[in-house]
């Protein structure tokens, strides 16, 4: 059995932020793109606490971790108001209809 | 009783004369319609009151009894460095006589207004004009120095244009005033010019100073004939002489009393105490001219008068006549006499203009054929023109024969010496035709049969207002001679010939080479001669005439011999004049339209005035036509040209400069925009509205920075 390290986390912390961002990038529904946003913040929190453990030795990195899942679930409040005005404004909850920046 | 009066006393009375008249002007002129009865009373009163100082003035001057005493003050007006222009007061005899006239006419004239002019539209404007006209020719006669009465004249030509065309709605009323003030143009070209000559020459105005100057010869021989010739001019002009007379006539369009005052009594004398009062300044040439000019234009102006029908027209010619008269004397070097005539002329011409205004009032015309035994229904009137008539006629006793016999005197007394007998001669000849057309006014419009029934029966005595200065302007006509000839009589202590030695000496010439091109090259040797010279400027004759020849036992005898002869003819053309009136317009032995067919083109002549305004039509005013063509085409041709080539060649250089506007410099601006335009479209696309194509770049952003930083 391989040991698990540093470079495991990173990796897997990668794959997610790429499959994150590419969920934001590609989804129509905008709850499918706040979940991709969900995804890279997840990712990054990965990061902290792979860092902290292998590399830093303390919990700075967990602390971090744990403001960024209380700021996530905030977001998601947020988030999930806007994509409610957006469904009262529109119609329907797609991205791509949203586009009245243009005009 | 003491009478005396401070220096400063007599100018500030004198000044007071002169700003009460303006006063009258400002006071009438603001405020005359809102004022009762317009604001006349003004005028009566402050010309009134301004004559009594005039009477104040002129006691003192009677009791000092020297013509030579004078006061001046004054200030520098104008510093201009290298010269200054003085503004100043002289008060002597000569002037306080001046006042007297000035302010007795103007009072009588302003209260006669009343009457005449009431009811007129511009009644109260015609009073402002007056005081006006009071205040302007005051200064005339106060002014110290050549400036400030050039001012004054040219103010005095004012008032004359305003009330000559006081009627303008009158079409030869109109015209009239146009005649005369650019007549005066003509005359005061001249005189400026004169100023200006003695100002370069001497540099100083003052009249007594420019005296001085003339004495002590920084200004004589052609240079002094020609400046005292300019000055002359003014005279010409303001004076009516030949040939700038053709004014007069017409100038009575305006209102009688304006006749009266400004055309006969004042401002036509203006000329006449000009060259009085500046008689040093007048060489002997230019007084020869000056002599001749007055006798020419005495003798035409009196035969124009003997065929004239209207009645204020052969006033004016008469009045023409005299200054004629006036002019000679002061050519032929007696300004005192002149000074005297011009006197007793204002009181007696003053009074038949206002004598002619009453019968005008009267009758509604100015036509003597519409007149005819007046005498009855206008007694005073009829009376105070009889008095006017005989003093004009130069009937013994009466104030214009003293004049009248003194100024032949001196004319006869410069024949006899240098043998210029032919101003005596048209002289006494127009004193045989003065109380011939006099007489032949007087028979044809107060005695004999109505010619017209209808306004006979109209024509009745005038209020007390007309009356009144009838009376007073009859009662000065007898009295002003003081029943004696000038050098004589009471004349003598206000006028005298000049003392220009005694003058000379008062104002010291501090060095006559600084003065400008005449002294500069009279050269050093040359000034002891001049200066012999021009101990005596004017000449023998001149000396003669004025009839102080003290030094000149001889010449005295001549003077004496001239006087008797010339009054003894003169008394017989008197008889002669007045005889011969009778004699075809009281007895009708003599039919004048028999003589007036009988020499046809004399009468013509006479009529037409010697066809002086025909002769400047046919000069003078072609001319001017022919030049203002000419002036008119060069402006056409010329200018225009100019102007529209320069219109065209810019016209050719904007097109030009329009071309390169609209392709080069709008090419470069329409294509930069056009660049930008078309980037813009291209770039519009990347903007799609999607917030995920934005994250797109974003994303696409960083990874090439990303590689961008691995790379290098």
């Amino acid at each position: 059995m391989m040991d698990v390290g540093l470079s495991h986390f990173v990796v897997v912390s990668a794959l997610l932020f790429c499959l994150g961002l590419f969920a934001v990038m590609k989804r129509r529904n905008a709850v499918g793109i706040l979940m991709g946003v969900e995804l890279i913040l997840n990712s990054a929190n990965l990061n902290f606490v792979a860092f902290s453990r292998y590399v830093q030795h303390t919990i700075d990195g967990q602390i971090m971790a744990t403001f960024v899942i209380v700021l996530a679930a905030a977001e998601a409040a947020v988030a999930l108001a806007i994509v409610l005005a957006m469904f009262r404004n529109f119609g329907n909850v797609n991205a791509a209809t949203a586009t009245s920046l243009k005009r | 009783m003491n009478l005396a009066m401070s220096e400063n006393a007599i100018i500030t009375c004198a000044l007071a004369i002169l700003v009460l008249p303006l006063a009258s002007y400002a006071l009438t002129f603001f405020f005359g319609k809102k004022l009762p009865r317009k604001g006349d009373f003004i005028g009566v009163t402050f010309v009134g009151a301004a004559w009594l100082l005039a009477i104040r003035i002129f006691l003192q001057f009677w009791q000092q009894s020297d013509p030579s005493f004078r006061v001046e003050a004054g200030f520098t007006w104008v510093d201009l460095g290298g010269f200054s222009i003085d503004a100043g007061i002289l008060v002597d005899g000569m002037t306080s006589v001046m006042l007297m006239v000035v302010t007795t006419v103007s009072f009588f004239v302003h209260l006669y207004s009343t009457g005449y002019m009431h009811g007129d539209r511009r009644y109260e404007r015609f009073f402002a004009f007056l005081g006006f006209f009071t205040f302007s020719m005051i200064g005339i006669v106060l002014s110290n120095n050549l400036f400030f009465l050039y001012v004054f004249w040219e103010l005095v030509g004012l008032a004359s244009y305003l009330l000559i065309g006081f009627f303008f709605h009158k079409h030869s009323a109109a015209n009239a005033n146009k005649k005369a003030f650019l007549t005066n143009r003509v005359g005061d070209w001249g005189f400026w010019l004169g100023i200006l000559t003695f100002f370069t020459a001497t540099g100083t105005l003052n009249y007594f100073e420019l005296f001085a100057h003339v004495h002590a010869g920084t200004i004589q021989g052609t240079l002094l004939t020609f400046a005292g010739l300019g000055l002359f001019m003014g005279c010409l002009g303001k004076s009516a002489q030949m040939p700038l007379h053709i004014w007069l006539p017409d100038a009575m369009e305006g209102p009688t009393p304006v006749s009266a005052l400004i055309h006969a009594a004042t401002m036509v004398a203006a000329g006449v105490y000009m060259v009085a009062r500046l008689f040093p300044l007048f060489g002997p040439t230019a007084l020869l001219v000056v002599c001749y000019v007055g006798g020419i234009t005495a003798f035409v102006a009196a035969t124009i008068a003997l065929v004239k029908t209207d009645f204020k027209r052969v006033l004016a010619f008469s009045t023409l006549s005299q200054l004629g008269y006036m002019v000679m004397s002061l050519g032929a070097g007696d300004s005192v006499n002149a000074m005297f005539h011009l006197t007793t002329h204002a009181m007696f011409k003053g009074l038949l203009f206002l004598t002619a205004g009453s019968v005008i009032h009267a009758v509604h015309s100015q036509e003597i054929t519409d007149m005819g035994g007046l005498r009855k229904k206008m007694p005073i009137t009829f009376l105070t023109y009889m008095v006017g008539t005989l003093a004009l006629a130069g009937v013994p006793g009466l104030s214009g024969f003293y004049s009248k016999d003194g100024i032949l005197g001196s004319t006869l007394a410069m024949g006899m010496v240098n043998g210029h007998y032919l101003p005596f001669i048209l002289g006494i000849v127009a004193a045989l035709l003065t109380p011939f057309y006099m007489f032949r006014l007087t028979f044809r419009a107060f005695f004999g049969k109505p010619a017209d029934q209808e306004r006979y029966d109209h024509a009745h005595e005038s209020p007390w207002t007309m009356t009144v200065p009838l009376i007073g302007l009859a009662i000065l006509a007898i009295f002003v001679s003081g029943f004696n000839t000038a050098d004589k009589g009471w004349f003598s202590k206000f006028a005298a010939p000049y003392d220009v030695a005694a003058i000379a000496a008062q104002y010291p010439i501090e060095s006559a080479g600084h003065h400008l091109v005449v002294a500069e090259h009279a050269g050093e040797s040359h000034a002891e001669a001049a200066h012999a010279e021009m101990v005596d400027p004017h000449g023998g004759e001149h000396a003669v005439a004025e009839g102080h020849g003290e030094e000149h036992g001889g010449h005295h005898d001549i003077h004496h011999t001239a006087h008797v002869r010339a009054m003894m003819m003169s008394i017989a053309m008197v008889i002669l004049g007045i005889l011969g009136a009778w004699w075809v317009y009281f007895l009708h032995r003599i039919d004048p339209s028999k003589l007036q067919a009988r020499l046809p083109g004399v009468y013509r002549v006479l009529q037409g005035q010697y066809f002086f305004d025909e002769l400047y039509a046919a000069t003078v005013y072609r001319f001017t036509l022919w030049w203002s063509h000419l002036c008119s085409a060069f402006d056409r041709i010329v200018v225009d040209g100019i102007v529209n080539g320069t219109g065209y060649l810019t016209r050719m250089v904007s097109f030009v400069s329009g071309s390169f506007d609209r392709y080069v410099v709008d090419g470069a601006v329409n294509g930069v925009a056009a660049v930008l335009q078309g980037a813009g479209e291209g770039f519009r696309r990347v903007q799609t509205g999607r917030i995920q194509t934005y994250l797109v770049y974003v994303a696409a952003s960083v990874l090439i920075l990303i590689l961008i930083y691995r790379v290098l």
